[in-house]
């Protein structure tokens, strides 16, 4: 990790004069205090929802999964929808952490830890649901190549057991990514301790880093590493996921222009389930001197761009359809914009297209109601997407007499919305224990953190000595980096 | 951790003869800059076995120290490749030999469908050995240490630098050490040394 220097007039990344010890302390002291009310108030509903979701998924398990609305034409519906909407959330995580880093976007300090932490809760989540959807989830190990009673090996041709891959390296890598970021924080914390409980446990997690130059150079390879090995891999997560429609040969799935078109939509919903989640803990936790509005800014900007990266693909899906001269392709677009789910459809539009457009005004992209509720709206958008795709097609094919329309039940709303209350107990245990901000890399980003910085440099610093030539980064150095 | 402070605790009675032979000298420091030049003078001084410790990684620091390159890529590539062929080899063996499952009239080993299983092995050990490669060259865990002694050294992980050079390294004199040290400027000097039962 390089150090960051802003470019002549930038806006700095943390508030002005912020020392190493006040990040310290604004970071730990929120998993040493004891949690805001409004902690508690959201916790115990989502623990609620967590509970409805036990409930759920017991009875759904004693019945069968025929308590869901899944029917003959609509085999896949909300559990799918679900499955995608969450692994979609999730690549927001990884863009943040890995790919932001690679180009070398200092503002993702901010904002990294939290959404690894997303990551993997949402894919925690996302995995919940083709688990259940199997029907027999205690036969789950059919996928894994391991030689079971059928004396069968699994089809590595199928997308769906691509996908089982996929997701579970997807989990692993994240997990990995998230945990060797935090080790340095929870040395921090260790060393913060006051009581032994915290000193052991913190302690055992931090594996006993003492913040060595020698391993800091391996960390910093192996984080450099993790990060190029999960930029191709979150975009071929996704793009496996859409294998799972466009290797079959159903209408409205079958189209080359989905595996972009799926990650471009995990980008965009993931920053927009971010956006939510940060302006909450932001507020609740006083956090405004490490996440600026600039930060929030550069997140609208992304969602801006990937929001119409989504539209022109709905654009395009609907050329293609028009283009490729086959009936069924045709029927089924204009039965999404026009048919039986039409208000779904131009839900979707508007909530995805049409929305994220308000961000071109920079009042907007600076104004946090704004942001926090175009955040929510982009996310409602993101899962009528999905449902839009899933069930249109399905629902009305190829042959009249196989079409059917798909009605939720009871169940299938309350497994989404208890999928929804654990992401959120999960998150708030995380962000009640763990340092919800990256500690040693925002003190990266701070001028003071730079060895030829000069506190007292009034003459603005052309005196570099010897010692700062001799390691050949003087020349890189903006001339007037220190204004 | 909770044991090492207990013996932090004796260590700073003035040295005794209840005192067991030095370890290691710890040297603070306030600012990135100030460690730095320091850590120079360490190096050009010939020790080997001493080292920095900083909150956060500061750039220029394995220079300042004359380290060289990390070898984690190395493990990463070693496990990579074996990823990429484990996968390779098992789809080949399970769907191409051992039992041919026909689906769809297509071969049974057929490479461009064993893509996308390669690529995320490949991804999955290569991660594996970056995070546990890193782990193992660091030899961590390693929960007992005696930086770990010095009371001061709770602030390094939050905002101070410190410079450890070990007993063990040959170069090391108890006088000699300290003087080094001293012309470094350090806002502190500690001499952390063995616990002896009593």
């Amino acid at each position: 990790m390089a150090h960051y220097k802003p470019i002549l007039d930038e806006t700095p990344l943390v508030s002005e004069g912020t020392s190493f010890k006040e990040i310290t302390e604004i970071v730990s002291r929120v998993t040493e205090q004891k949690a805001p009310r409004l902690w508690w108030i959201l916790f115990v509903l989502s623990v609620s929802g967590t509970g409805i979701l036990g409930g759920t998924i017991g009875y759904l398990l004693w019945t069968g999964i025929g308590v869901w609305g899944n029917n003959s034409p609509v085999a896949w519906a909300w559990d799918i929808t679900n499955f995608v909407w969450w692994i979609g959330i999730g690549h927001a995580g990884t863009l943040i952490s890995a790919v932001l880093y690679l180009f070398r976007q200092y503002w993702r300090t901010a904002i990294n830890r939290f959404s690894e932490a997303m990551t993997i809760f949402a894919v925690i989540c996302a995995l919940l649901f083709p688990t259940i959807h199997t029907g027999r989830p205690w036969f789950i190990y059919y996928p894994l190549p391991i030689p079971n009673q059928m004396n069968m090996w699994p089809n590595f041709k199928s997308p769906l057991l691509w996908d089982v891959f996929a997701v579970s390296t997807y989990f692993t890598v994240s997990l990995l990514f998230w945990y060797v970021g935090l080790v340095p924080d929870f040395a921090t914390l260790r060393d913060r301790a006051k009581n032994k409980i915290r000193k052991w446990i913190y302690g055992f997690v931090a594996l006993g880093w003492r913040g060595s130059n020698r391993h800091w150079s391996n960390y910093e390879r192996a984080y450099l590493i993790l990060a190029a090995l999960s930029t191709p891999l979150v975009l071929s997560v996704h793009s496996v996921v859409s294998f799972d429609f466009a290797t079959s040969v159903e209408p409205g799935w079958h189209t080359t222009i989905f595996p972009p078109y799926f990650v471009a939509g995990a980008v965009f919903s993931g920053f927009a389930m971010v956006m939510t989640l940060l302006l909450i803990a932001r507020t609740v936790y006083g956090m405004h001197d490490l996440v600026r509005i600039r930060h929030l800014e550069l997140m609208n900007k992304i969602m801006l761009t990937t929001g119409t990266l989504v539209g022109y693909a709905y654009g395009m899906e609907f050329l293609i359809a028009w283009y490729s001269g086959n009936p069924y392709e045709k029927y089924v677009f204009i039965n999404r914009a026009t048919g039986d789910y039409w208000w779904a459809y131009w839900s979707m539009i508007s909530c995805n297209v049409i929305s994220p457009q308000l961000f071109w005004f920079k009042k907007i992209r600076r104004s946090i109601p704004a942001m926090f509720v175009i955040s929510i709206v982009i996310n409602i958008g993101m899962w009528f997407e999905r449902f839009v795709i899933i069930v249109t097609s399905l629902h009305n094919d190829y042959l009249p007499s196989a079409w059917g329309n798909f009605t939720p039940t009871l169940f299938d709303i309350t497994t989404f919305l208890g999928s929804l209350g654990l992401f959120f107990t999960a998150f708030l245990l995380f962000l009640r224990w763990m340092p919800m901000i990256a500690i040693a890399e925002v003190k990266m980003v701070i001028p003071q953190a730079d060895p030829h910085h000069h506190p007292e440099g009034d003459d603005h610093g052309h005196d570099h000595d010897d010692e700062d030539e001799e390691d050949g980064h003087a020349d890189l150095e903006p001339a007037l980096a220190e204004e | 951790m909770a044991a090492s402070k207990k013996k932090t605790k004796k260590s700073h009675t003035p040295a005794t003869d209840a005192d067991g032979r030095p370890l290691l000298y710890l040297a603070e420091y306030d600012t990135p800059a100030d460690v730095m030049h320091a850590a120079e003078k360490v190096r050009d001084a010939g020790y080997s076995r001493w080292d920095v410790h900083t909150p956060f990684p500061v750039h220029g620091m394995d220079r300042a120290m004359g380290m060289p390159d990390s070898k984690v890529g190395w493990i990463v590539l070693a496990m990579g490749l074996t990823g990429c062929t484990t996968a390779f080899l098992l789809m080949w063996w399970t769907n191409g030999i051992d039992y041919e499952l026909v689906i769809g009239g297509k071969p049974g080993f057929s490479i461009p469908s064993m893509i996308p299983v390669m690529f995320e092995l490949t991804i999955l050990l290569s991660a594996f050995g970056a995070v546990f490669g890193m782990f193992g060259l660091n030899q961590l865990p390693r929960h007992w240490h005696p930086v770990f002694f010095s009371d001061r050294f709770d602030r390094c992980s939050d905002d101070k630098f410190f410079i450890s050079i070990e007993a063990a390294d040959p170069e090391f004199d108890l006088a000699d050490t300290r003087s080094l040290l001293e012309d470094t400027h350090p806002t502190n000097i500690e001499l952390i040394q063995e616990e002896v039962a009593q």
